[in-house]
Order: C-alpha cells, then sequence, then structure tokens
C-alpha cells in the first residue's frame, strides 16, 4: 500500500491529476450544496456538454483550449441561469437544448478534422495525461478564487439559497450572488472537465451534497461534509484508477455511488431512531 | 409623517392590471391587516412594498427614517425551503445580512441579536434543531425570528398562518400582536377576517377590481365588511 502512494507520487502526471483533482473536487462540492438546493443541478450538467463542444471546436481550430472553453462556457452558464429563472422557456427544457446543441457541434468539429489526432474518448469521459503543467497552474489559481469568493460570500450564499425573495426584499442583491455562483460552477467545470470527462463531471458537483445531505441537518455541516466526502472520493477513485487500470473518471462517480448508498442507509437508521 | 404612504399606486404583470389607483398610509405603530379574495394583488402588493416589483404609476414613500432594507418580511412559504437542511440559529441569523457590508462573519453583536430574537419567539432551545424537522407552526416562529432580526421597524407578514391548526394559528397571532405592541409596526396578509376584526388598527380590504382602506372601526361599517362576510373570503 505504501510502497503503491509512493510510487503514484513519483510520476508527475499523477501529482499533476491529484493537484488539481483535490482543488476541483472542493470547489464543486461547496458550488454543490447550493445548486443542489436552488434546484439548478442540471445546470452544471448543461454546461459541462458546453464545455465538450468548446474544447472540441478549439481543439480543431487549433487554439488555445482553456481560452475558449472558460468563457464560453461562463457566457453559457449565465444564459442557462436567465432561463430558468424567467420562466420563458422552460428550464430544463432550455437545459437540454443547449446541452444536446454543444453537444453536437463538438461531436462535428471533431469528425470534420478527422486527419487530427483528437481522442474524443478522452473529452468525454477524462484523462490524467491530459492535465498540463499549465492547467495546474491555472487551476490553482482559480480554484482558489473559488474557495476565496466561497468563504467570503458565505453568508450570502446561504441567505439567497434559503430564500431568495427574503434575500431580496433586505437588500441582498441575489442576482449578483446567482451569478457569481454560476460564474464559478462554469470555471470549477472547465477545469475539472479534463480530468473527470464532460459527461461525468457534474457528479462532483451532485453526488457530495446529496450524500451530506441524507445525515447532516444545518448548512454548515453539510457544507464541510460535502467537502470532505468528495475529496475523499476523489483520492480513492484516483488510487483505484492506478491499483485496477480505470479510467479516473468512472472510478471516482463508482465510489460516489458507494458514498451514496452508505449515507442513504446511515441517514435512514438515523431518522429511524429519531423518531423511535 | 407616515411610514409608508403610497399614492395613487398601480401594479400590473404584462398588460394585466392586478391593483389601480390604490393611495392608503401606515403610521409607526399601526397593525394593518390586508385582506381579499385569493388573486386580488395582496402578494402583489408586498412585493411593491420591499420593491421587489415597480409600480407601472403612483408611488410609494418611506417616512420615519424607514429604509428599503430595514423592513423584516415573512414570505408566503415555497416548497423548496421545507426540507432545507440549515439550524434554526443560521436561519435566524441570516436576518441580520441587510444591516451588514461584505465583511464575511457574523459579529458578536449580531449573534446577540439573533439570540434575544429566538427567546423572544421562545424558539432558544430549538436552535440546535434543524429547520427541516420543525412543525409548522415551529418553522412559521423561526421566520419570524429572522425577520425580526432584519428590522425593528415594520414587519411585512405574507399569509403567516396558512396551514396551521386554530391552536397553533392562535398563538401566532398573539405573538404578532405583542410584537405590535412593542413599537413594530405590521402589515400582515391574511385570509382570516376574524383575525382582522381582533387584532387589525387598519383594514385594506381588496377584491377583484376595487379596494377599501381605513381604520378598523371604519371597515366594519363599511360595505367592503358586509360583502367579505357574506362568503367571499375562502381559506
Ligand atoms: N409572476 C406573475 N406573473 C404574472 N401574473 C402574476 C404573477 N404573480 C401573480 N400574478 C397574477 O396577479 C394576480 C394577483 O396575484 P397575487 O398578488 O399573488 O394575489 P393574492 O396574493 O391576493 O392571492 C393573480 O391574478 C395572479 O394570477
Ligand atoms: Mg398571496
Amino acid at each position: 500500500m505504501g510502497e503503491i502512494i509512493a510510487e503514484m507520487f513519483s510520476a508527475p502526471v499523477l501529482v499533476r491529476a491529484l493537484i488539481v483533482g483535490v482543488l476541483v473536487s472542493l470547489c464543486a462540492a461547496l458550488l454543490g450544496v447550493s445548486l443542489v438546493l436552488k434546484r439548478y443541478s442540471m445546470i452544471g450538467d448543461g454546461l459541462s456538454h458546453v464545455g465538450f463542444g468548446a474544447l472540441a471546436v478549439a481543439t480543431v481550430m487549433n487554439l488555445a483550449p482553456m481560452a475558449v472553453a472558460i468563457p464560453v462556457v461562463i457566457l453559457a452558464a449565465f444564459l442557462l441561469l436567465r432561463l430558468s429563472s424567467n420562466g420563458k422557456i422552460k428550464g430544463d427544457a432550455a437545459i437540454a437544448l443547449i446541452s444536446t446543441s454543444a453537444l453536437a457541434i463538438g461531436v462535428m468539429a471533431v469528425s470534420m478534422s478527422s486527419g487530427m489526432n483528437v481522442d474524443i474518448n478522452s473529452y468525454l469521459f477524462g484523462s490524467i495525461i491530459s492535465v498540463s503543467g499549465g492547467d495546474v497552474v491555472i487551476s490553482v489559481i482559480l480554484a482558489l478564487a473559488v474557495l476565496l469568493m466561497f468563504v467570503f460570500f458565505y453568508t450570502k450564499i446561504f441567505a439567497i439559497t434559503f430564500d431568495e425573495s427574503f434575500a431580496k426584499a433586505t437588500g441582498t442583491n441575489a442576482n449578483l450572488y446567482n451569478m457569481l455562483i454560476a460564474l464559478l460552477t462554469a470555471v470549477t467545470i472547465v477545469i475539472g472537465m479534463r480530468l473527470m470527462g464532460s459527461m461525468l463531471i457534474s457528479s462532483l458537483i451532485i453526488f457530495p451534497a446529496l450524500c451530506s445531505m441524507r445525515v447532516f441537518r444545518s448548512f454548515k455541516s453539510v457544507t464541510i461534509c460535502s467537502a470532505v466526502i468528495s475529496v475523499a472520493t476523489f483520492v480513492i477513485g484516483m488510487f483505484i484508477s492506478y491499483i485496477a487500470d480505470t479510467p479516473c473518471g468512472a472510478s471516482i462517480v463508482c465510489v460516489n455511488i458507494v458514498f451514496f448508498v452508505i449515507f442513504f442507509v446511515i441517514g435512514a437508521v438515523m431518522s429511524r431512531s429519531r423518531k423511535a | 409623517m407616515a411610514l409608508i404612504k403610497t399614492e395613487n399606486l398601480t401594479l400590473s404583470y404584462e398588460n394585466m392590471t392586478v391593483i389601480k389607483d390604490m393611495s392608503f398610509e401606515v403610521n409607526s405603530g399601526d397593525y394593518l391587516c390586508i385582506v381579499g379574495e385569493n388573486g386580488s394583488g395582496k402578494s402583489t402588493l408586498v412585493k411593491a412594498l420591499l420593491s421587489l416589483k415597480k409600480p407601472v404609476d403612483g408611488s410609494i414613500t418611506f417616512g420615519d427614517g424607514l429604509l428599503r432594507r430595514e423592513i423584516g418580511y415573512l414570505p408566503q412559504q415555497t416548497n423548496a425551503q421545507r426540507d432545507f437542511p440549515a439550524s434554526v440559529s443560521e436561519v435566524v441569523i441570516s436576518g441580520c445580512l441587510n444591516s451588514r457590508g461584505i465583511r464575511p462573519f457574523y459579529s458578536p453583536r449580531e449573534r446577540e441579536i439573533a439570540a434575544e430574537n429566538m427567546e423572544r419567539l421562545g424558539i432558544t432551545e430549538l436552535k440546535k434543531r434543524s429547520y427541516r424537522d420543525l412543525s409548522g407552526g415551529q418553522q412559521q416562529r423561526v421566520l419570524l425570528a429572522r425577520a425580526l432580526c432584519a428590522t425593528k421597524k415594520l414587519l411585512l407578514l405574507d399569509e403567516p398562518v396558512s396551514g396551521l391548526d386554530p391552536m397553533v394559528t392562535a398563538e401566532l397571532y398573539e405573538l404578532i400582536s405583542s410584537i405590535n405592541k412593542s413599537g413594530v409596526t405590521v402589515i400582515m396578509v391574511t385570509h382570516d377576517m376574524s383575525a382582522a376584526l381582533n387584532y387589525a388598527s387598519h383594514v385594506l380590504c381588496m377584491t377583484e377590481d376595487n379596494w377599501f382602506f381605513g381604520s378598523l372601526d371604519d371597515f366594519v361599517a363599511s360595505d367592503a365588511a358586509a360583502f367579505m362576510k357574506g362568503g367571499a373570503v375562502r381559506g
């Protein structure tokens, strides 16, 4: 066991993936609590598809992938937020519309450039090899920004998540904070997508929040527990992926499934003993 | 000067006018009940008073140094909130957000205000409990404590007793009345005509296309009261 861990840490690719992954997991879990409680979890899913489209198009056109994907996904996040909140098109239909469109455009872009060496599989399901040194730097900066903002605006984020109309009525600029959450989510998804794959990245947002909500009953404990679960499942998943030679993203999601079952059972037992 | 004064207030959604040319005044210490049928625009008026909705015409002015963000608001509850994982103290203290800038954490003073209001509403022993495990009446007390954290002057309550049983309803009305007697102005939307008659100092009665405003005595003597008692009010 110790040997395997030492071996993992001696490979730069794995160390990079671990750094980026831990940071992204933290950010995703923190934002996820708010997104899940506001019934916005589908936005995360929609954004990851948009991210796939942007990455694919950028690669085919020989542009820097992150430089294209980040602004595109941020724009999509604002758009989705608007669509979900003004109710002209049903929010969930709007998300499905945008995500399938982005997916199709991405697939078209990749297939038209058949001469190029584009590994569509790694875009869809992630790969640790795709995490470059540059990605690590960008990820660390962005993730720190997300964490700082989350801590700084924690009380406001609680207020608008719990009760947006009260927050607005007492002078909190809820739209601004909603946009901030959308922005941070977009950034987190783009960073995490290389590693987790665009099909799987939204699991990092949803699973930890759902797990901790089964057991914990205050916002603070749910938030902290989500962060812990998220990092733990990421590290365990990476480890399994290394030993069993399975894809990293899928391994992490499978660990999340196991955690969810465990938390579900604990939650059920707790609520039964509370009633008794 | 009046605490709140509306003049020829007109509110509408897209092209449907909900409230037309409404004028009334609320003075410090008043207890105004807003009664009326479903869909008569009570919640819309509340949103306008909170500046969440812009008047199409007319004006709302605040006096007595009342700031817009100093209104304690108890919204008509949404379903999303009912299963929210939050402790009672987290919910109550979030009422203090309006009086602060962008400092990240709550100050000791704000914790004190939250504690005082929990004491005042008799929910101190619930403070570690989760909001979603409370009964409907307890949840309303928590939201009332939160509203009190946001204000010393004006409470705006949108159907605070809907879905509560008669005992709990009576308790909550007594509590609101005692808050009013301690000097907080109360504006309460309710379906419950008897509450208006028991507690209000003033009544604003709304129907589809008309409204009446006056003191409780004026209201009792008016046609509006007869009309409302005639069975137009449904819970
Ligand atoms: N967001 C909205 N968009 C369009 N119409 C609305 C909206 N909210 C309320 N209405 C309409 O405005 C009228 C008044 O609603 P509301 O103020 O909620 O009434 P009340 O609270 O007295 O039951 C109703 O006819 C309702 O259908
Ligand atoms: Mg209403």
